[in-house]
Formats: structure tokens, sequence, C-alpha cells
């Protein structure tokens, strides 16, 4: 009944492990790692030792990133994306022969597909490619400074309108920034929609100290990449977003968590923390508001789970990546057990659109569009505006093709007929239809791409990027997967329809009993595309 | 002041009232909605659940339906709160509960497992479904010591074992999850024997694993003889000699097939309500106990 039992030493059971420095623990790997290309077990063990850990502790936090290798590998890597976006667009798998080439999950470039990413020792070796904005800087609000400014300059970022929020808030004050978010209507960008000024309040009100503000740069739901546009090419405005945040609900500390498969933008957001630093607009007193606030980069390791917020937290302190179960909410109980605001990149970035000294611009909505259009790339449009719109400004299905479907939302999203892209881009008006504005991610499918195979490489990632928790979802994934691989083969277990009924089985059980939105959604892709698409010919 | 999950620590002598399938019952602040289902005389599988780790709410076979949340709550983790409505036979429930019995069942061996029988009549569950070809854990035993045997193509992953070798009881830390998703297992570090890792050979994973997959090697060995034998068993309580903290031990005796052969010692466990050892032993009182025998 009790969760707190006194210990033989009398600790209460379950408090989180207060060893000296156990959130050294990933960064450490990481250093490693890029030093030599891979773990050896001697240096897993070096590890443990000097941080005070458990050498099974360290072997099992390391092995559930996929980042990691653990036998040896040459620290120039080619990671090549096996997602669906990209194999649609004819990406193939490294054979076993390509030394230094190794697949990977959705890279955050689906602009590009079929998309690589070449490294040496954790550090991107070629030029950051140019902002895949397409859209004239006159019909931008959040990306207005994306390829205009120079990323690495303050001077530059200021002479376009940076740092005028946070001058704002110092203006205005903690409480009424927080009301203006609250006014504003902002909900989060990460695809749950809660209302972003209800978190502000929370952490503010809640008592004690440290609190901490993060920021999820950990956009790892396949076929979205807006975040990465903006992590990459307007940095600065990532680090005032999170110190007008700290400021506004009394954080002196920030975590920035940044997927592994970003490296350029981990080093600018790098220079931009060093350079706001050196500015005094983060350190000890935040712009002269007597306020503290700093910023800490923290680098994941190829794990799409980390996205859900608790499993970051955990990544962040040093566990596996492992989604909690709330309640607690973060608000209460977030990073090292503290009250804590998370939020998205992009709900960050609309943070400083809310409190433009010039007063708000209309609300806007980030797209990452890939697949079958003229001009792939991430689009920023009016809160409202429908999908059909979208793919217009996006060029449409090249010509002599025809619009098969839109996979709205990423992995965890659905597919949408052609008959419904009317519908507005709204968390309201696309659940009306049963789908979901998710991550923004729009993965267009024209009728040259084969839903089925689709179908079968969204089970396979989530089955490889399950972290293994809790029953649904580590077991749920394969029968998924195994199931959809006998469909897609023509070789059902019983009838067709027998097939089916055990995916439905399986997908209900996944959907209801799964600790977490990845096991939760992972059935949300094949469901559609079995019931709207009759992909193996059963339409319910 | 919160506890190790963040929930408020409760308040003493409190109580919450909830309902359970349309039964009003009242527990005590802090309670657990398991605790709740318990009062109301709903009998709620449980299969990662331990009465002496803080539960981990992993295999989800204790969810329910708890009006208002748009998931399934695991009843073993959370706090019931005042007027919660709690459905424990919905649909929804038994199709959960019904499923992950056959997704346990198809891929980890439970032949060892207590009322896992019962349940999947009660629940209608046909692991056999998923076809010959469903992929499983089954992997050779792990027979590296003398003291016990690791068969994990028996283990479901209850997070026991390792929260009983780290900071819940022991602290040693031999042990930990290693691998993601359908991969995932326990694992010493770089899977080395356990002669080579920090394992002090406690045993109290023993005492807390739900399926025997961690198992006394006296048990394994007369298992695989085709001499284990539960309806000549006897225990008995006594108190450890080797020092002076006093732990209460069980002792699990056989008695001989024949007149001939002698009762043995084939195990020792400890009572878990025990104000000394709260279940927990360390090598000596777990295993030391061969010199009665020579």
């Amino acid at each position: 009944m009790s969760d707190v039992r006194p210990t033989l030493v009398g600790v209460p059971v379950g408090l989180p492990v207060t060893r000296p420095r156990r959130d050294a623990l990933l960064p450490a790997l990481h250093e490693a790692h890029d030093a030599a290309g891979w773990l050896a077990p001697e240096v897993l063990d070096a590890i443990a030792d000097r941080l005070g850990l458990g050498r099974a502790e360290v072997f099992g936090v390391a092995s559930s990133y996929a980042s990691f290798a653990f036998t040896p590998r040459s620290r120039r890597l080619r990671r090549v994306c096996t997602d669906v976006m990209c194999t649609a667009a004819g990406a193939v798998p490294p054979g076993a022969d390509e030394p230094g080439v190794v697949a990977s999950p959705c890279l955050g470039r689906c602009e590009q597909a079929p998309a690589v990413l070449d490294t040496e020792g954790g550090r991107a070796v070629v030029p950051v490619a140019p902002a895949p904005v397409p859209q004239p800087v006159s019909a931008r609000t959040l990306l207005r400074r994306v390829g205009v400014v120079d990323p690495a300059s303050l001077d530059d970022y200021r002479a376009h309108g940076g740092c005028a929020a946070l001058a704002h808030a110092g203006r205005i004050g903690p409480a009424a920034v927080r009301a203006a978010i609250t006014a504003s209507g902002l909900t989060g960008r990460g695809g749950a929609a809660f209302p972003a000024g209800r978190k502000w309040e929370a952490v503010a009100a809640a008592s004690g100290a440290p609190k901490y503000v993060v920021a999820n740069a950990d956009e790892s739901e396949p076929g979205t990449f807006k975040d990465r546009v903006v992590l990459e090419h307007d940095p600065f405005a990532v680090v005032e977003a999170m110190t007008v945040a700290g400021y506004a609900v009394g954080a002196e500390v920030g975590y920035l968590y940044v997927r592994d498969e970003y490296p350029e933008a981990i080093a600018r957001l790098e220079h931009a923390i060093a350079a706001a630093e050196t500015a005094g607009l983060l350190g000890p007193d935040v712009a002269g508001l007597g306020v503290a606030f700093r910023i800490e980069v923290r680098r994941g390791a190829g794990a799409y789970v980390c996205g859900e917020e608790t499993a970051l937290f955990a990544s962040i302190e040093g566990f596996r990546g492992e989604p909690r179960t709330k309640p607690p909410y973060p608000v209460d109980a977030g990073l090292f057990g503290r009250p804590t605001l998370v939020h998205n990149v992009e709900t960050l970035a609309n943070v400083l659109r809310i409190l433009d000294p010039d007063g708000a611009a209309p609300e806007t909505k980030l797209f990452s569009v890939s697949g079958a259009v003229d001009r792939p790339g991430c689009y920023e449009v009016p809160m409202g505006t429908t999908l059909a719109a979208l793919l217009d400004l996006a060029g449409g299905v090249p010509v002599g093709r025809r619009l098969q479907a839109v996979l709205l939302g990423g992995a965890a999203g659905t597919f949408v007929p052609p008959g419904e892209i009317d519908v507005p881009l709204t968390v309201e008006a696309t659940r009306a239809i049963g789908a979901t504005v998710g991550s923004g991610a729009v993965f267009v499918c024209d009728d040259t791409t084969d839903l089925a195979a689709a179908v079968l490489g969204i089970a396979t990632f989530f089955r490889e990027e399950s972290c293994g928790q809790c029953v649904p979802c580590r077991v749920g994934t394969v029968r998924q997967e195994e199931a959809l691989h006998r469909l897609v083969h023509g070789r059902p277990l019983g009838s067709v329809a027998e097939e089916v009924q055990r995916l439905r089985d399986v997908g209900a059980a996944m959907r209801d009993a799964s600790i977490c939105g990845l096991g939760q959604f992972a059935w949300n892709a094949v469901e559609g595309a079995i019931d709207r698409f009759g992909v193996f010919g059963e339409r319910s | 002041m919160t506890d190790g999950a963040g929930n408020p620590a409760p308040a003493p002598g409190a109580t919450v009232t909830v309902t359970v399938d349309g039964r009003t019952v009242e527990v005590p602040d802090g309670a657990t909605v398991l605790d709740a289902c318990t009062a109301a005389g709903v009998d709620t599988p449980t299969l990662c659940f331990g009465d002496t780790i803080t539960a981990r709410n992993v295999c989800r076979i204790c969810v329910v339906d708890v009006a208002g949340s748009r998931a399934l709550v695991p009843s073993c983790s959370r706090r019931a709160e005042p007027g919660m409505e709690i459905g424990t036979d919905t649909p929804r429930v038994r199709h959960a509960r019904r499923m992950v019995l056959e997704l346990l069942a198809s891929s980890v061996d439970l032949s060892l497992t207590d009322h896992v029988e019962e349940w999947s009549i009660r629940y209608g569950a046909d692991p056999d479904r998923f076809g010959p070809d469903a992929a499983t854990v089954a992997q050779p035993v792990k027979v590296d010591n003398d003291c016990f045997v690791r068969d994990y193509s028996r283990c479901i992953l209850c997070y026991q074992c390792t929260d009983a070798c780290g900071e819940q009881w022991q602290h040693t830390f031999a042990i930990a999850i290693a691998g993601r998703g359908f991969g995932a297992t326990v694992s010493t570090e770089h899977d080395v024997t356990l002669p080579d890792s920090a394992c002090v050979y406690c045993g109290n994973c023993i005492e807390v694993c739900p399926t025997d997959a961690l198992m006394f090697r006296t048990e394994f060995d007369l298992r695989t003889m085709g001499a284990w034998a539960p309806e000549r068993q006897t225990r008995t309580d006594t108190i450890c000699a080797f020092c002076g903290v006093g732990c209460t031990l069980t002792l699990h005796v056989q008695r001989g097939a024949t007149d001939d052969e002698g009762d043995r010692i084939v195990k020792v466990t400890s009572p878990h309500g025990s104000s000394v050892t709260g279940g927990n032993l360390c090598i000596k009182g777990r295993f030391g106990a061969g010199h009665v025998h020579s």
C-alpha cells in the first residue's frame, strides 16, 4: 500500500538516487564514444567506477541507446535513413559489408530524401544544408529569421528583432509574462496540445527550488524536421525563449535536449549559449534583471522514446530512457523530481511571438512536408489552414501523378484519404475526421507509393523504438510487425480476416494499456490503413 | 514531502472513498487502487507487483478502467483519489488482461508462474493464436555458480530483481535491465558470469522473482533429476545462527522419497513481513545451510 517504506539503511524506498553526478553518465558515454567510435567493455567499466555507479547499470543504460556501438567501429560514420519517407524515396539499407555505414531511423532531413548524415566523432563533417524553407520571408513569423540571420552572430540576431521579447518580459515582470502566455491560448506543439499557460502557472506556483525549464528538441517523429530548421538557423531564439520561460516560472537552470541526429544544431546551440553568456544574457544576472539562468545542452543517443517528456527526464538524469507513470506530472515532479516546465521547440518559438513588444503576430503552425510534392520543406501557415492549401503551397503532387494518401502526424499519426484533405489543420478539426496534427509531419503519398510497405515500415519502427518496459508495447509491437509481415507477403496465418482481427486485438491492448504514447499510438497508422484504405483487402 | 513516485505524503488517519464496480469502499489515504479493489472483495491479477518492492506497473495485467481517464490505469501504483469510479471488469479491462496474458505466454515460459492457468481461463487467453513462428525469449539457462541459476526464458521483465539488487534493498547493483524493446533483458555488465560480476549471492533477487526464472541451484538440480517434490516439503522457521542480527529463516525441507534417503534443506527464505529482514537475507543465511547435512 504505502510507497514509502524504510529500508534497512533508513532511506525511503524509491527516492531518486542522489549519487554524485549520475546525470554525467550520458555525456560521459558520448565523450568516450566520440573519441573511439565505439564503447569497449573496459571503457564502460571505467566510466562506472569513476561515477560511482554499478557496472551493470552503466551497461544497461548504454545498451538502451541505438547511437552507441559495442564492437569496434570507425569514428567516421555514414548514417543512411531507412525510415518510411526515405524508403519511399528509394533508400536502401546498407549491407553488412559496408564498414562505417549504418541504417538509421528518421534523420529529420525528409526534404532531402533519401537522406544521409556523415559524422566523425559525433560531429557533422559536411556543411549545414540551406534551410528548407520555400516561403518568402514576408509570409513567415516563427521562421522570419531563418536563412536571413547569421546563426553564429548575436549582433545579427539582435538586429533582426532578437532579445526584444526578453527585454519586454523584464519590463512587465514574471506574473505578467505568464498572464500573456495564458491569455494567448498557446497550446503545446509537441503533439498533445496542452495549454501552455497552465503549465507556466503551475510551475511558478509549485513550492520549493530548484525548478527547471526543459526544451524538448528530441524531434524524432518520422517525417518531422521543423524544429531542426529553428535549431540550426535561429539558435538564439531557442536560448532567448528558454530564458524568458525561466524568468517567468522562477527556474534558474534550463536543459536543452537535442537528438543525436542533429549535430549541426548542437554545435550552433552551444555556440549561441556561449555567446549569450559572454553578453550577460545568461549567467548569474540575466540581462540586468537580477535573476540567474543558465542552459545546458544534452545530446540524445538515438531513442525515439526519449521525446516522451518523462523518458527525456530519465535520460538527462542518467537512467535508461524509460517513460514514467503520470501522475505525478512534470509541473509537480519532473526533472530530478522537481517542478519542471517542458516544451517543444516550436512552442518555445511561439513565446517570442507572443511577447513581441510590437504586439503578437497572428498564430501560425509549422509543418514538415515531405514525399510526393514538388517543393518539400518546412512551411509556416496561419492556424486553421487546410491540408489542401498546405499541399498547394508545396506545389502539389508532381504532374502525372495522383494523390493516394497523406500520412499526417508521422508514424504515430494516421493516413488521410484524398477526399478529406479539406480538413483545417487544427487539433479539433483533425480529431473530427479521426486524424491528428501530432508533430506536424505531412508525408504525401502518390499513386506510386506502396502503402502496405509503408505500414510495415511504421510497424518495424515502433518495434525497434519500444523501450521494452511494458508488456503491451514490448511484445505487442513484435506481434503487430509479425502479422503485417505475413500479410504483406501474402502468407496470412489463417484467413486475412483472422490476421486483421489479431492486429485489432493487439492494437487495442497497446492503445489502452501501454505506459506511454509510443505504445498507445503504435497501432494508429496501421488501423487507419486497414479501415480507410483497405490495404489488405479488408475494410470494416 | 513526497514519496518516491512524487505523490504527496498521505495524511495519517484520513480516508478516501471510491467506488469499485459500483460498490462504495473506504480506504486509508495513500492506498492504491489495487488496495481499494481488494477492499471491495475484487480479485485483481498481478504479475510484476511484489509485496517488498515499490510497484513498477510494467506488466499491465492489473489495469482498471477509471472514469475520466483515456487509457487504462495500473491499479498497483495509482493512488486512490476521492470519488474515483473504478471498473475492474469492463470489456476494455478484460481485453487488456487477456492480451497481456496472450502476449506474455506466447513469448515467455510461464509454466512455473502462479495463477496463469486460472487467469487464462477467466479472461479467455489463447497464446497459441500467434502461430508457431511467434518470436520468443527462449534461451539457454545460465548455470554459472553453485548458489542459483538464471533462466531468462522465464523472465517477464518485472524489474523486481534489479530493484532488489539495487537501490531498494541490496545496493549491490550487480544486475540491470540491458538492451531495449523485445531484446531487453536482465543482465550483468557485458553479460559476464555472476562470479565475474558484483553479485554477492544474497539471493534477494530469487526471493522477489514471480516466475521462477531465478531458482536455487538445489531446486534446479532436483527438478532436472525429476526429484523435486513439493508434496514432501515442509517449512520451518528458525533464527539464523551465523551472526548477531537474528534474521528469521524459513527452511524448506524436502523429506526423502524413501526411509533410506534423508531429509534435505532445499531452499531458504525469510518471511516478507519480518521486521528484521523484510524478506531479505545474506549469502550465509540464504545458501549457508549445507553444514547441516555434513
